[in-house]
C-alpha cells in the first residue's frame, strides 16, 4: 500500500516537472487585446474580410494589416468599441445589404429538364441552367445555404428573398451565386433593379414578363439617377438627391422590373 | 520474434480488430472531426502519436514498475496518468507550431485524453504481451509495432470515414438525417463491412 503511494505520487511528479520545462520552451505570448477584441467580434467566421475567421481578424486588425472596416459585419456600436480597444477613431458607415437581381422565378419557363443535383452552381455548368433566361435565378437555393446569418429562403415563386433586419452585408452571397445576381447595397434606399438580364429587350420580354427592356423611361423620369448600360438599368447611388424620384421610377417602369424591397 | 509474427499482428491490428470499426474504441473523434479529410487526417496523427508514446512509456513502467514492485492492479490509474501527461505535450506542441490546427480541434485534442482507443492498446499490450507477469521474449518490440499498426488502422478508417462524408455534402440527403444521424448509419455500415475480415460463423 506504501509502495503503492510512493510510486504513483513519484509518477505524478515527474510527468509534472516534464511537463512544466516543457511548457516553458513551447510558450505563446497572448495579447489580451486579442481575446477582448475577440469577444466583441461576431464570430460568425464568415470569411468576408479575406481571414480565416474572427480570430484571424482580430489578428490582422492588432497587426494593422486590416481595417476596421472590412469586417461588414460587425455593427457600428461594436467597432466602436473596437476602436477604443485599438485607441483609433472610427467613422461610422451607412450599412450595406444584399438584394436579388432577378424577379423572374417561375415566371420564366424551363428550356429543358434538369435532373441534376439540386445545386446552382452543378446546375449552371448544364448550359448556363435549365431556365429559358440565361441571365436569371435557377431556383435551387445555394445562396440560402451559403448565408451565414439566415438571412436568405427562398419565396414560393423559386426566388430568393432577402430579411434586410438579419443581413449583414457579409458578401458571401455575392460570391457563391454563379449567376452573379446578388450585390451590396446602402440600407437606407429600398428601391433596385429586379434584373439582370443583358439581352436586348426583344428577347427579354419575349422570355420574362418582368425583365428589363432597357427602354430608359427610368433614366429620364429620374434625370440620370437610374442609367442604361448593356441593355440594363442600373441605380447611380451617388447621384440620388430625392428619395421620390426613385419611387416614380418604380411606378412608371412599364414592366414592373424596378421594385420595393420588401 | 519472427516476422510471421509481425504480419500477424499488422494484419490484426489494422483490419481485423481495427480499433475503430472493430473494437468500437475512440468513436469521438471518429464522428465529431470525420467532416472534412485534412483535419480527420491531422487528428488522427496526434492520437497515433500519443498511442505510439503512451504505449512505448506505459510498457517501461508496467514492466520496470510495477511488476518488480508487485502492483498489477494499479495498472489502469498509472496509464492514464502517461496519457494525460502526454496529451497537455502534444496539445502544447500544436498550439505551438499549429495554431489554426488548434483552433478547430477545439475541446477534441484535450478529449484524446479520455479516447478510451488510447488507453485499450496501452492495456492490450500488456494483457497480449506478457504472461503471468513475465514479458515474453520480444514483447517491448510487439508492443510497439502494436501500437503503430493500431495507430495507421485509426487513420485508415478516419480517412475512410471522411472522405465518405465530403462526398455526402453533395448528397440529397432527407432533413433529420443530416450530419451526425447520417455519419452513425455510415459507421454502422463501414464496421458490417470489416466484420467480413473477422469471418462469420452460424
Amino acid at each position: 500500500m506504501f509502495v503503492a503511494v510512493i510510486i504513483l505520487s513519484l509518477l505524478g511528479f515527474i510527468f509534472g516537472i516534464s511537463l512544466a520545462i516543457v511548457s516553458k520552451f513551447l510558450k505563446i505570448k497572448v495579447d489580451e487585446k486579442l481575446e477582448r477584441i475577440c469577444k466583441i467580434l461576431p464570430g460568425a467566421n464568415c470569411g468576408a474580410c479575406g481571414k480565416a475567421g474572427c480570430f484571424g481578424f482580430a489578428q490582422a486588425i492588432l497587426s494593422r494589416e486590416l481595417s476596421l472596416d472590412c469586417c461588414k459585419v460587425a455593427s457600428n456600436e461594436a467597432k466602436v468599441l473596437i476602436a477604443d480597444i485599438l485607441g483609433i477613431k472610427f467613422e461610422k458607415k451607412v450599412r450595406l445589404v444584399a438584394v436579388v437581381h432577378c424577379n423572374g422565378g417561375c415566371k420564366v419557363k424551363d428550356k429543358f429538364i434538369y435532373n441534376g443535383i439540386e445545386d446552382c452552381i452543378y446546375a449552371n455548368l448544364e448550359l448556363g441552367g435549365q431556365k429559358e433566361c440565361f441571365w436569371g435565378c435557377l431556383g435551387f437555393g445555394t445562396c440560402v445555404n451559403a448565408c451565414p446569418f439566415g438571412a436568405i429562403s427562398m419565396s414560393a415563386e423559386k426566388i430568393p428573398i432577402i430579411d434586410t433586419n438579419k443581413c449583414t452585408g457579409c458578401g458571401k452571397c455575392v460570391e457563391i451565386c454563379p449567376k452573379k445576381l446578388f450585390s451590396l447595397v446602402p440600407v437606407n434606399y429600398d428601391v433596385y433593379v429586379a434584373c439582370n438580364s443583358f439581352d436586348v429587350g426583344k428577347l427579354t420580354r419575349k422570355i420574362c414578363p418582368v425583365g428589363c427592356i432597357a427602354c430608359g423611361i427610368c433614366t429620364k423620369v429620374t434625370n440620370s439617377t437610374f442609367y442604361i448600360k448593356d441593355n440594363l438599368a442600373y441605380i447611380d447611388y451617388d447621384k440620388i438627391k430625392d428619395e421620390k424620384m426613385l419611387y416614380e421610377a418604380m411606378s412608371k417602369c412599364p414592366v414592373k422590373c424596378i421594385v420595393k424591397r420588401p | 520474434m519472427n516476422i510471421t509474427n509481425f504480419i500477424s499482428i499488422f494484419i490484426s491490428a489494422v483490419f481485423v480488430n481495427n480499433v475503430i470499426l472493430s473494437r468500437f474504441l475512440g468513436l469521438c473523434p471518429f464522428i465529431a472531426i470525420s467532416k472534412e479529410t485534412k483535419p480527420a487526417i491531422a487528428m488522427s496523427f496526434a492520437v497515433s502519436f500519443v498511442i505510439f508514446m503512451s504505449s512505448v512509456i506505459s510498457w517501461c513502467i508496467y514492466r520496470f514498475l510495477l511488476i518488480p514492485f508487485n502492483l498489477i492492479y494499479l495498472r489502469t490509474i498509472t496509464f492514464i496518468l502517461v496519457i494525460a501527461a502526454f496529451v497537455q505535450l502534444v496539445e502544447m506542441i500544436i498550439r505551438k507550431f499549429f495554431p489554426v490546427l488548434y483552433r478547430f480541434f477545439g475541446i477534441y485534442l484535450p478529449l484524446i485524453t479520455t479516447n478510451c482507443a488510447v488507453l485499450g492498446v496501452s492495456l492490450l499490450n500488456t494483457d497480449m504481451f506478457f504472461n503471468n507477469g513475465k514479458a515474453l521474449t520480444g514483447s517491448f518490440y510487439y508492443s510497439i509495432f502494436q501500437s503503430l499498426c493500431v495507430g495507421l488502422g485509426y487513420t485508415i478508417a478516419m480517412i475512410l470515414m471522411s472522405a465518405i462524408r465530403e462526398r455526402l455534402e453533395l448528397c440529397n440527403i432527407p432533413k433529420p438525417f443530416k450530419n451526425f444521424p447520417i455519419a452513425f448509419v455510415i459507421a454502422s455500415i463501414m464496421s458490417m463491412s470489416f466484420l467480413g475480415f473477422n469471418g462469420f460463423k452460424f
